[in-house]
């Protein structure tokens, strides 16, 4: 028998680590996704649940071992009786979630996001959405937001769930924007994914008097210089690097993007077609297949070509190590963004 | 059980249930005929001893879920919910065509009475268990069936069903293994079913009987007990079932899941059923 060519890492091709220098530095994925110092608040989506389920009966809770690790256990905690803990098993959580949605139930399931997206997604198609139940599912770790590596980094899951007819896909950004989308998928009749940020959570779009409406793209603020379009915890980062920008003369605006699919293809393609500005997404996953993508077909679609970049993480399989190293390594933090920006201006103005 | 009807007797309505899922299979001139020849004395239990359910109000809320996990399975139990008067007959000639509420897969958006939507294998117990979760909450007596095949056995996922349902003491469901012995690719046994089948689930925790699935008495009498059993736990009936029964010479065939049937011999075959049609 002969093998092909391996191309695999191994241990070989890793250099030794060179001793730790400065603050702490680690890879837990407890890790603060910012460190400039905003006010948190502590599991925004569990205790919008608990708030929630005070009135409505038909919230039920499940999920498959994480609710420590997606603040499912503070709803768990408030109502004992109507949470359900399904164990190490995707599957069934997905199939008992439907089949108590299919009862009159409204179900939040919850796990991290490479598990509801890699392992349980033919259980989300075909018993929640192809029957358009109303099953919510909620994950912590959408992106990357760990540095457990690959098996914890679900840096695809917005272009696999993109793919399936009946869902609604929603990356929200902060914990005030948290607390009002657990609300609104729990009025909105058919399935949902979230992306969760869980622990202690920024509050960022607080300041800004914004309001979720899962139906709207929004403006957080213009720009004449540069538009971002971002969701999920980019647009934390695209709203600091727009503060730096302006320090140095540069303009830029902040489209929030919650929802990706259905996408608000109106209030995008009006921001993305006044002209003069570059179109930068930035989205908390790979440049496969996410909001780049999406946004780049539907300007296309509606004939609008702006200057147009992309801030994603790259196709491929991420190093582990420390969140804040990682996002400087990739691209996502506030100095790589602001440093990239103004390098695509220097070479090539926005027509 | 309102609807057990005295003078209409359970082989009969297998019968008329066979005959029905021939109809449908001379439609398109194809189906999964064998499976639905081979579980017609089972369904039959189902829908006139064991469940109760109200024919001109499928959807009423005390009624027995019955779970289609199999979706090629459609074609018998399209028969059995038109000899139980859920579905019209005069629908049988729309099997598997455009428009049509019997579509070849069981889908439970397209049809009344299928609860479920079926087809993607090792789905259907995860989602009664769901439902039984649900019925428990609403504090609704009704049980939950879930047909399954013994191909999906080898789905994790359906083991990841059989473990709810036991940690969750649902002794509202009852899940109907159809072992034929028959996959898509051979016998069932001969990939990762292992006989007996009854121990691995008692070992789970469940209830389980094993019994001659053509044997209406037997079948009967295994309904009953599950219904009846007083442990909190789920339940399960292996219904060792021969494909094609009651067709002798598509029984004598090389048995295959895809049982093919030449355009002439779905007359013969009917023929072959009205002739021996239960007194």
């Amino acid at each position: 028998m002969t093998l092909g060519p391996n191309s695999r890492r191994t241990p070989a091709h890793i250099a030794r680590p060179k001793p730790a220098t400065g603050g702490a530095r680690t890879s837990a994925m407890i890790a603060s996704l910012d460190a400039e110092g905003r006010e948190t608040v502590t599991a925004p989506f569990g205790h919008a649940l608990v708030d929630l389920a005070r009135t409505r009966d038909d919230i039920v809770g499940l999920t498959a071992d994480l609710s420590k690790y997606t603040d499912l256990h503070v709803f768990a905690k408030a109502y004992p009786d109507r949470f359900y803990q399904m164990g190490m098993a995707e599957a069934v959580l997905m199939s008992a979630a439907a089949g108590l949605a299919r009862e009159g139930f409204t179900p939040f399931a919850t796990t991290y996001a490479v598990f509801a997206s890699r392992r349980a997604y033919d259980f989300i198609v075909m018993a929640i959405a192809e029957e358009n139940l109303p099953v919510k599912i909620v994950c912590a770790l959408p992106g990357l937001t760990t540095g457990y590596g690959p098996s914890h980094q679900a840096t695809e899951d917005l272009a696999i769930l993109r793919g399936m007819p009946n869902l609604t896909v929603i990356d929200p950004c902060c914990a005030t924007e948290i607390d009002q989308a657990t609300r609104a998928i729990a009025d909105h009749p058919g399935p949902v994914y979230m992306r969760l940020l869980r622990g202690n959570v920024p509050d960022v779009l607080g300041e800004y008097g914004y309001k979720f409406d899962i139906a709207r793209a929004q403006m957080i603020h213009d720009g004449n210089d540069v538009l971002f379009v971002s969701s999920g915890l980019m647009t934390m980062r695209t709203l600091d690097a727009a503060k730096r920008l302006k320090a140095d003369g540069i303009d830029a605006g902040v489209l929030h993007v919650p929802t990706i699919k259905p996408l608000d293809e109106d209030t995008i393609a009006a921001a993305c077609g006044k002209t003069g500005r570059l179109v930068v997404t930035a989205e908390n996953h790979s440049i496969t297949g996410g909001l780049g993508e999406a946004v780049a077909a539907c300007l296309l679609r509606r004939g609008v070509t702006p200057a147009f970049r992309q801030i994603a993480l790259p196709d491929e399989f991420l190093d582990a190590g420390a969140l804040p190293t990682l996002h400087d390594q990739y691209g996502l933090s506030v100095d790589a963004v602001t440093t990239r920006v103004k390098a695509w201006l220097a070479d090539a103005p926005a027509t | 059980m309102p609807n057990a009807i005295p003078n209409v007797s359970l082989a009969q309505r297998a019968w008329a249930i066979r005959r029905n899922a021939l109809r449908m299979g001379e439609v398109q001139g194809q189906g999964y005929i064998g499976q639905a020849l081979g579980i017609a004395d089972v369904l039959a239990v189902s829908y006139f001893h064991a469940m109760d359910y109200r024919a001109d109000d499928p959807g009423w809320e005390g009624r027995d879920r019955f779970c289609l996990s199999i979706g090629h399975y459609a074609i018998a139990l399209y028969a059995a919910l038109i000899e139980a008067g859920i579905l019209p007959e005069d629908e049988i000639g729309t099997y598997g065509m455009d428009d049509s509420r019997l579509p070849m897969s069981g889908m439970a958006a397209y049809t009344p009475g299928m609860e479920i939507t079926g087809g993607s294998l090792g789905h259907g117990l995860g989602i009664s268990v769901g439902i039984a979760l649900g019925l428990k909450r609403k504090r609704n007596p009704a049980f939950v069936y879930n047909m399954l095949s013994d191909g999906e056995l080898g789905e994790g996922s359906t083991w990841e069903a059989v473990m709810s349902a036991v940690q969750w003491k649902l002794d509202n469901l009852i899940a109907i293994v159809d072992f034929n012995n028959q996959q898509a690719d051979g016998p069932t046994t001969h990939a990762l079913a292992q006989v007996p089948e009854a121990p691995k689930w008692e070992a789970f925790g469940w209830h389980a009987q094993s019994v001659d699935g053509n044997d209406i008495d037997a079948v009967k009498a295994a309904f009953d007990t599950a219904r009846t059993h007083a442990a909190a736990q789920p339940r399960v009936i292996i219904c060792n079932t021969k494909m094609c029964k009651g067709i002798p010479f598509l029984e004598d065939r090389e048995i295959t899941h895809f049982i093919r049937v030449e355009p002439d011999e779905w007359a013969r075959a009917l023929a072959i059923l009205d002739e021996s049609r239960p007194q």
